[in-house]
């Protein structure tokens, strides 16, 4: 028994009702990107329509509004995450932009040669490669916690780690390969203890879980807006103010400044703005508040269960397939399978799926520590959301019998 | 007159036009795949690797004592291997400048044209770029 009306849910996707290969799209690649609902379209095209000027400089009526509705999306950011206020939340381009933001300012302030941070096995790229970029430069060490058998963060070696008390734990809530959702709060509360700052990387917990960083303690928080069913090109950084507040400006340009002089010298603004050279992606900005509207709209605790059924579900039409072996099966996970089929290459899988309408996703997800740690290429990845349903499963789990019977 | 390769081209787009549908298409690629003459062992090595990101292509090249170059590709899928194979089938036993100057169509005409788009990412459009540029090598070389 479904917990949310997923036929009410689907008629607001417009992308769902139309065709692949000559089937109909069922799509299980939201941890690459969700689709959007018809309210995200509509705040950003009437915004685009309607209200569209240059925001914070302008005394005339539309840089007014626009100013107002992108101001409001950031406080419905702040709200859905509970931050304390609306300066601890920055516009960036994506979960990406907002770490190698940390990186360029936190990171280049506080970390130097002798020290050590540490990152996990399951990191996404985009939360390795800023800090090797940076590691070079300033000389300090990487340590990784590895995982165990079942995808779930091996707790004594993050624990060794810590007692070498590195200057940074970065590690992302859920992981977008095999699913984990680590325990955020107890691993922030641990590297506190050891005198850490905390960075965790929420791409792929904040489509699927409701989420507090006040709760959490974290000191840094990032998310995309493309994942959480709104645009691409803007996401979310959180720091807490104290934190933001001490750091050197990312990028230089307008908005960003105080006052600028060739003679005095240059001033910055105040958080957030002072994070937020040039002219941002205003409509994304609006578009995401309307995107975490919708959200809160269906409802958090109902979105996390019915995308746990839907996983539950997937995991058991799934594991009858011979040969069929999942990759990350910890007791808490969100949103995501993985698995290989025995002597099936995960391209030729996901060549065939596509032939049947089905999207999934390929490859080493942008996780290549972890699959080469695995000895795998890669993995085929469903993925889940709002408006995936079991009968979409039930498709995919046939798919993928038949394409098995073909490539073997 | 036609060169070899185009000839060649037609009669895969032929052979192809008999399929009714794409699952029948995926099935003889998938046996092309299976069919195709394993690599030495001796050419299944890093330099002869062409990397994608979602599957690797092995290709290795050679010049016959009739100045016809031999190819000879592997890969890890299934799929991307029946390609190769195509590519093999279109493009080896041929004369080094006629491989070097060679319009491929056939993936166009038997509606796999995407397999070979870079955001597939599989390596077949490297092992193309890869057999033209050994074309070229032994048209030089020649």
């Amino acid at each position: 028994m479904s917990t949310i009306d997923v036929q009410a849910i689907r008629a607001q996707f417009p992308i769902l009702s139309r065709e692949v290969n000559g089937k109909p799209l069922a799509y299980f690649d939201s941890a690459a990107s969700a689709h959007k609902p018809k309210a995200v379209i509509d705040a950003q095209s009437r915004y685009l329509a309607h209200t569209h000027s240059n925001i914070h400089r302008g005394v005339h009526a539309l840089a007014q509004e626009a100013t107002e509705a992108y101001e409001a999306a950031r406080e419905t950011v702040r709200a859905h995450i509970g931050a304390a206020s609306a300066k601890e939340i920055l516009f960036v381009g994506g979960t990406t932009d907002g770490i190698n933001l940390v990186a360029q300012t936190w990171g280049r302030t506080h970390l130097s040669a002798g020290d050590c941070i540490v990152l996990t096995r399951m990191e996404h790229h985009s939360n390795i490669v800023p800090w090797q970029m940076l590691a070079l430069e300033h000389g300090f060490d990487i340590l990784v916690v590895e995982l165990n058998e079942d995808g779930t963060l091996d707790g004594e070696m993050f624990e060794a780690h810590l007692a070498r008390k590195p200057k940074l734990v970065a590690f992302t809530h859920v992981s977008n390969a095999l699913g984990t959702v680590n325990d955020a709060k107890h691993w922030t509360s641990r590297a506190h203890d050891a005198g850490a700052t905390v960075l965790v990387d929420g791409a792929q917990s904040v489509p699927h879980l409701p989420v507090d960083v006040r709760d959490l303690d974290v000191d840094f928080y990032m998310f995309s807006g493309h994942k959480t069913y709104g645009p691409t090109g803007i996401g979310i950084l959180y720091g807490k103010e104290a934190m933001l507040d001490a750091m050197p400006p990312y990028r230089g340009g307008g908005e960003m400044i105080g006052t600028v002089s060739f003679e005095k010298g240059t001033t910055y603004n105040e958080l957030p703005y002072k994070f937020e050279a040039g002219t941002p992606h205003i409509s994304g900005g609006i578009a995401l508040g309307a995107a975490l509207d919708w959200m809160n709209g269906v409802g958090m605790p109902a979105l996390t269960a019915h995308e746990h059924e839907l996983t539950q579900h997937a995991h058991a039409q799934l594991e009858g397939i011979e040969g069929l072996r999942f990759y990350g099966t910890a007791p808490c996970k969100a949103g995501v399978v993985s698995f290989l089929v025995e002597g099936v290459h995960p391209y030729d899988l996901g060549t065939l799926l596509d032939q049947l309408g089905i999207a999934v996703r390929t490859g080493h997800h942008c996780t290549e520590p972890l699959m080469d740690k695995l000895g795998i290429p890669g993995t085929v990845r469903a993925s889940f959301g709002a408006y995936n349903t079991v009968e979409e499963i039930d498709r995919l789990a046939e798919a993928v019998e038949r394409a098995v019977s073909m490539l073997r | 007159m036609a060169s070899v390769i185009d000839e060649r081209q037609a009669e895969i787009a032929e052979e192809f036009a008999m399929f009714g549908d794409w699952m029948e298409k995926y099935e003889h690629i998938i046996s092309l795949g299976k069919e195709l003459d394993p690599l030495d062992p001796e050419d299944k090595v890093d330099e002869n690797l062409i990397k994608g990101c979602q599957s690797r292509v092995w290709l290795a090249a050679k010049l016959g004592g009739d100045g016809q170059v031999v190819f000879t590709a592997d890969s890890d899928a299934i799929i991307t291997k029946g390609l190769a194979a195509l590519m093999v089938r279109v493009l080896s036993d041929a004369p080094a400048a006629d491989i070097a100057s060679a319009k491929l169509s056939f993936l166009d005409e038997i509606g796999l044209h995407s397999h070979l788009s870079p955001t597939r990412s599989n390596g077949l459009q490297s092992m193309v770029k890869q057999m033209k540029l050994y074309g070229l090598a032994f048209t030089a070389g020649a």
